[in-house]
Parts: C-alpha cells; structure tokens; sequence
C-alpha cells in the first residue's frame, strides 16, 4: 500500500467526494467537542504546559524511570518483561500465553499491539485473539486495521457496519440502527470475555513512583477483560512512564478533553497487582523509541500520549483518511514516527503536510509536529528520497535566485510569452497547478520595473 | 529610520499592484522605504521542500542585502515566518542575524505593532471575510488560533475596523488551512484543490463578497479554483483595500 505514497492514496480517498466530506465532518465534529472542553478551562496553557515539562523531564531521565518502575512493579507481585524489538515483544507474550496454556485471548485497544502486528502472529500460533473495543473488532472483523488510534472504525458508516455484524454476527439483513448494533456486538463480546483465558491490555500511563498502570477507556472492555480471566499481560512503549502518582492528575485532564471532548474518560483504571491467584505481566518495548530518544530534533515525538487530537484537527488526514499513510499510526504523529522508524518506507509522510502548524498547537503535551515534519524532509533530500525532478527544478531555481538579472530577464520572458501562448499548451497535462486551478494573470510589468519607473 | 521593502519573489513578478499598494500605505505613513534591487526569494519553497543547502545559500544572500535596515516589511507571513523561525538553522551566530530576525515584519503586524495609527483614510464599503493564513496566523500571531485557550483577538482586523464602510462576514472554521502550502500545492495536488475548495466555499456560505488577507500565495490558490469554477466571490490582498486613493 504505502508503496503507492500518500499523495496517490489521498486521491483515491478524495475522488468520493461525498465520502470525504463526511470523514471531514466527522473528525472536524471531535476537534470542535475537544475546543468546547478545552476552552471552558482557563488554565488550559498552563496545564499543557505542565504537560510538556513532566514528559521533557522524564525523557532526560528514563533509564532512572524505567528501572524505579520496573523494582516498584516486581515489589508488587507483577513480572516485568523486556523487549527491544516487534519480534521479541510478540515472543514473550505467547510464550507467558503458552506457559498457562492459554488459547483464547480478549484484547483492548493498544496500538503497540498494532505495531508490531500481534495479531497476525498469535493467530499463526493458534491464539484466539479477540479485540474488545467496539471499533477494534469492527475493523478485526472485516480484516482491515484501525484508521485511527482513538476511533479505528471512523472510515466507516453505519451502514457499512450493518453490513459487516450481518455477516459475520447474523444481525438482521439492513439493520443498521446504533443501538440495535452495539447491543449485538455487546452479546458477541460478552461470550468471547466469558470463555477467555487470558487478556491483553495497552498501558496509557505507567507511574514509576508506585509501579501501577494506568488504562483509559470509555467502554469498560479493558476493565472487563483484566477482571475476568486470571491472566493479564500490559503492553506498552518505553515512554509511556510519569514519574509520580500526582502527575496523573495533568495527564487525565488532558487526556480525554483532547481524544474526545470529553471532561474524562468514563473508565480510568489503575492495576498495581495481580488479581487473586492470578498473574499480570508487563511487556516493556522499545522497538525503535531508543532511536528517537537519541535523536534531538524527533525526540518530542515520544511526548505522544496518543489522544489523537492532532489527527482530528489535521485539514490532510480528514480529507485522506487513515489508510493513505500507509503506517500503524496515521496523521501529523504518525508521520514523523512513520519517518522515524522508516524513512524509505514513509518517506512521502512529511510531505503529507502543509504545515499549517494547527497539530502543533492542538497537541496537549506540545509534541513540535510540524517543526518536526519539516526537518524530516531534509533527511529525505539527504537521503537522495525526494523526487529527481523535483530536486532538479529547484536546484535551478536557486541558481537563478543568486543572479537578480536572469531572474528579471526570465521574468520578462515569462510575462511576454505566456499571455501569447493558446490555452491548450499552457495548461497541458504537465502543468499540475493548472490541473483544476486557473494560473494567475501574468502582469504587463515587474514590481521592480514599476518601481524603477516611480523613481525617475 | 530605514525601512527595507521586501517582496516576495513571485509576488515581484506576478502581483506588481499589490506590491505597489505595499510600498503606498507604508510611504503614506511618512516613512522612508528602499526596495533593494538585488533581492530575489527568501528559500522558503526550497526550505520547505527540505533542500536545506539551497534555502541556506538564500538566506546568507538575504542577510547581506537586508541588514543595513532598520526594519523590513514584507507583504507575505509565510516569507516573514521563514526569516523569523527557519533561517536560525541557517544563519546562527553570524553578523546582523539577530538584528533581522527581531525587525523582519509582515505589513499588518508592522502597522498595528510599530506604526499604530489611530485611523486610515479609507473607505471600503464591501463584507469582506478574513483568510488566517496559517504561518501569519500560527507562526508570527496576527491572530488568536482557535486550538489555543486565550482571550480572542485579530491584528488583521483591527486594522481593518479603521476602514470607513467595511463589514464583516464570519466563517464556520475560522483559521482552517487553504491548502496552498508552497510545494505542497503540486505534490499533494489533490489535498490541496480539495482543502482549498472547502475553504472558498466556507467563504461564499458567509455572504462575503471579498476573501481578504495577508498572503497573497494563499488568495493566489483560491482564486484560481474560483476562476476555474467560476464562483461568486473574490479575492484582494489587504494591501489593496488599504491603499485605496493612494497615490
């Protein structure tokens, strides 16, 4: 898919015209919910602010974190896994899956999972793996993955899930009222929670200070699933640690406000032990982050908290939709983790931008993504990734620029010789501008030529 | 005082008229302003493209034509933008960097900031609706951006409330993107027709007459998709309003 680049998928995308004004529409909807919330805050600066400064704080110091979490978090009877890479992070939990012979596994939503393609790979291996957030299992129902880290399912109407639960769920052939939906998919879950023999949990925050993490969700599956069998494995990045309990109280209030408008989520659980007679296990990943955490111009980047908010408020990902990044996290942060990770693979996501700056100042932790986005297209150029043409064009130009003289004469040119050209030449199909854009009016004279006769 | 005109390159070649109207208001306010022949383009487009040898090589001329000015104003956020945020990576440390980088302005901000004049002499008697152009609205703050929690405000409009006749028409989305992005509006041809569509129709929709702002790049975007599909609005850089009857 990402082979194709972004611009040819957004597209595709927006050639449905209607289609994408929904998805427009419908993401505009969540950051217009988030500015209600945000905004009837008055020390809502401040507390990004804050934010920003407990993350920068803690990226200095992570090794110090991550160890105090990890002594903190075996003190309380949970056992601490690490894994440097996808292939080891998906290795350790099947085998803890194998150990308790466990075959049937309810998941909530982590897109950790989704990068290192845990699915795919316990299924492989025999795992039942059932995703439990509602818009998961949609998307795992259908094969496709989440277009979105806070709403997988955004891409599709309700008719298009109506259609999906028919098939795979039996629901009423046509059916394609919310509720009537939701309460089918309520009844499916409930049996596969049930007959579950273990569950898998992403991690929203990991406090260092108490060795407890922390799942934010509004569906309760998280909770469901982590209560019911006696198996519980958490999986999550390295830099999802806060240093203190009392840091959470920021990262709650940002949190929801930003994903969802909402003032919190409905469900913010802390697990600091295992159940009674049951194991909970934390997987601890790094698969690339060390990269980042490494370099100072992306190093932000691993601020994410994963709200989203800078995917709903992006003019580009409304209109391009999830899948037209071709990478596990679309939009602004996915873009310059995408580049991060892989810059031959994604190297047209830092160009899906027009720098608009609007994810920048959305952003509740004050990732710099736009700035970020900009310097990644250096590394693309250096890497000799950026289109040869293009890289010629403006090679040229800049010769030009350095001698005011050819640029004045080949201005004239321009000016005299356009107007006299027919239409059919000047907007052939290699003028992309004029494709469905008229090109300005080229004037009789130059600023400067008018400027030089005002002096006289 | 010295002000150095800067205009940006394809404005030079393609906007003569509101570059003239540029260099009017500022000389109506008395002021001394010189436009340095040598100038060509700041490196935005081969910044923003990531050739940053080649915004670099731009940017040292930049400096070397600009610094013997008290200040430099240019018609342009994004051109300004560009000389206030990106050039540090180019230019850091070396002589009169700083002094530019302080006293490069965009047109309404250097109005509003250092001229502040109490009234124009202008009449207008038009609905205009205003395009926040992203690198003036976001980058330098001409305005404040709707993802921000702060006490609303509008440099651009301030200075357009001086206007004799002038009203005012307001928009569902206040400060989104027009999809003009420099480069942006040839590689992403599709995102950027798409958004600047959705823009010119969120315009039509205010009853405005005029979309106005202070990027001439932007309302170069927008015009062209509302000539190619012959829409019921316009476009006029601020400049333009502003200079009316100036000689």
């Amino acid at each position: 898919m990402s082979e194709l680049g972004h611009p040819r998928l957004a597209q595709k995308f927006a050639s449905d015209t209607k289609r994408m004004h929904w998805h427009d529409k419908a993401l505009w909807f969540v950051r217009e919910k988030r500015d209600v919330q945000t905004h009837s805050l008055d020390e809502w600066e401040e507390l990004r602010e804050c934010a920003d400064k407990i993350k920068t704080h803690t990226l200095e110091n992570l090794a110090f974190y991550l160890e105090e979490f990890e002594r903190n978090t075996r003190e309380n009877g949970i056992e601490v896994h690490w894994a440097k890479d996808a292939d080891e992070h998906n290795k350790i939990v099947l085998d803890i899956l194998q150990k308790h012979d466990a075959s049937k596994l309810v998941k909530s939503k982590s897109m950790l999972t989704e990068e290192c393609h845990l699915n795919p790979f316990l299924e492989k291996n025999g795992i039942e793996v059932v995703d439990t957030d509602l818009g998961e299992r949609i998307v795992q129902l259908r094969h496709e993955a989440p277009s979105h880290i806070v709403l997988p399912a955004i891409h599709l109407k309700k008719e298009d899930v109506g259609k999906t639960f028919e098939e795979f769920l039996h629901t009423q052939k046509d059916n394609s009222d919310p509720t009537y939906l939701t309460r089918a998919a309520r009844e499916h879950l409930r049996e596969k929670f049930l007959g579950s023999d273990a569950s898998l949990t992403g991690v929203n925050f990991a406090i260092s200070e108490t060795g407890g993490i922390v799942v934010c969700t509004n569906e309760g599956n998280a909770d469901l699933g982590a209560s019911l069998p006696k198996l519980h494995i958490a999986c999550m990045g390295i830099e999802k640690i806060i240093p203190r309990l009392e840091d959470l109280a920021i990262f709650t209030r940002v949190l929801a406000r930003s994903a969802t408008g909402q003032p919190v989520t409905t469900y913010t659980t802390h697990y600091h032990e295992p159940q009674r007679d049951g194991e909970m296990h934390i997987v601890i990943v790094d698969n690339g982050r060390s990269k980042i955490l490494a370099n100072k111009k992306y190093l932000k980047s691993l601020q994410c908290i994963r709200c989203g908010a800078c995917i709903n408020t992006c003019p580009i990902y409304r209109r391009s939709g999830g899948y037209s990044y071709g990478y596990t996290i679309p939009g602004p942060i996915g873009s310059t983790l995408g580049a991060s990770h892989d810059i031959k693979r994604n190297f047209t996501l830092p160009f899906a931008c027009s720098l608009c700056a609007s994810c920048t100042n959305v952003c509740p932790v004050k990732v710099d993504l736009h700035e970020q986005l900009y310097l990644h297209r250096q590394d693309v150029v250096d890497l000799g990734l950026l289109d040869k043409k293009k890289l010629q064009a403006l090679k040229i130009a800049t010769f030009f620029m350095q001698h005011p003289l050819l640029m004045d004469i080949g201005g004239k040119i321009a000016r005299v010789v356009m107007p006299l050209l027919p239409r059919s030449i000047v907007y052939s199909k290699y003028n992309i501008w004029g494709k469905n854009r008229e090109l300005p009016k080229f004037p009789k004279n130059s600023f400067k030529e008018l400027y030089k006769k005002r002096k006289r | 005082m010295k002000i150095g005109l800067f205009i940006p390159c394809f404005m030079n070649e393609l906007y003569p008229q509101a570059s003239m109207d540029t260099l009017k208001i500022l000389e109506s306010f008395g002021l001394d302003v010189e436009y340095p022949m040598e100038q060509t383009c700041c490196g935005q487009p081969q910044a923003n493209t990531g050739c940053a040898h080649e915004a670099s090589i731009l940017a040292k001329r930049f400096l070397q034509i600009f610094k013997k000015y008290d200040y430099i104003v240019a018609p342009s956020g994004s051109c300004v933008s560009m000389v206030r945020y990106n050039y540090a990576q180019f230019l850091e440390g070396m002589d009169g960097f700083e002094h530019i980088k302080n006293n490069t302005f965009e047109l309404i901000e250097f109005i509003h900031d250092i001229i502040k004049p109490d009234s124009l002499h202008v009449s207008f008697p038009h609905k205009v609706s205003i395009h926040n152009s992203c690198h003036a609205h976001r980058e330098l703050g001409l305005a404040s951006m709707s993802e921000k929690s702060v006490t609303p405000f509008s440099k651009i409009k301030d200075i357009l409330e001086m206007v004799d006749g002038i009203s005012f028409a307001t928009l569902q989305r206040n400060d989104e993107c027009c999809g003009f992005g420099g480069t942006f509006a040839v590689t992403e041809e599709a995102m950027s027709i798409a958004m600047g569509r959705d823009r010119v129709a969120d315009h039509i929709r205010s009853g405005s007459e005029y979309i106005t702002g202070v990027d001439m790049s932007c309302l170069m975007h927008m015009q062209g998709i509302i000539e190619r599909e012959k829409l019921p609005i316009q476009t006029i850089y601020i400049a333009q309003i502003l200079a009316r009857g100036l000689k």
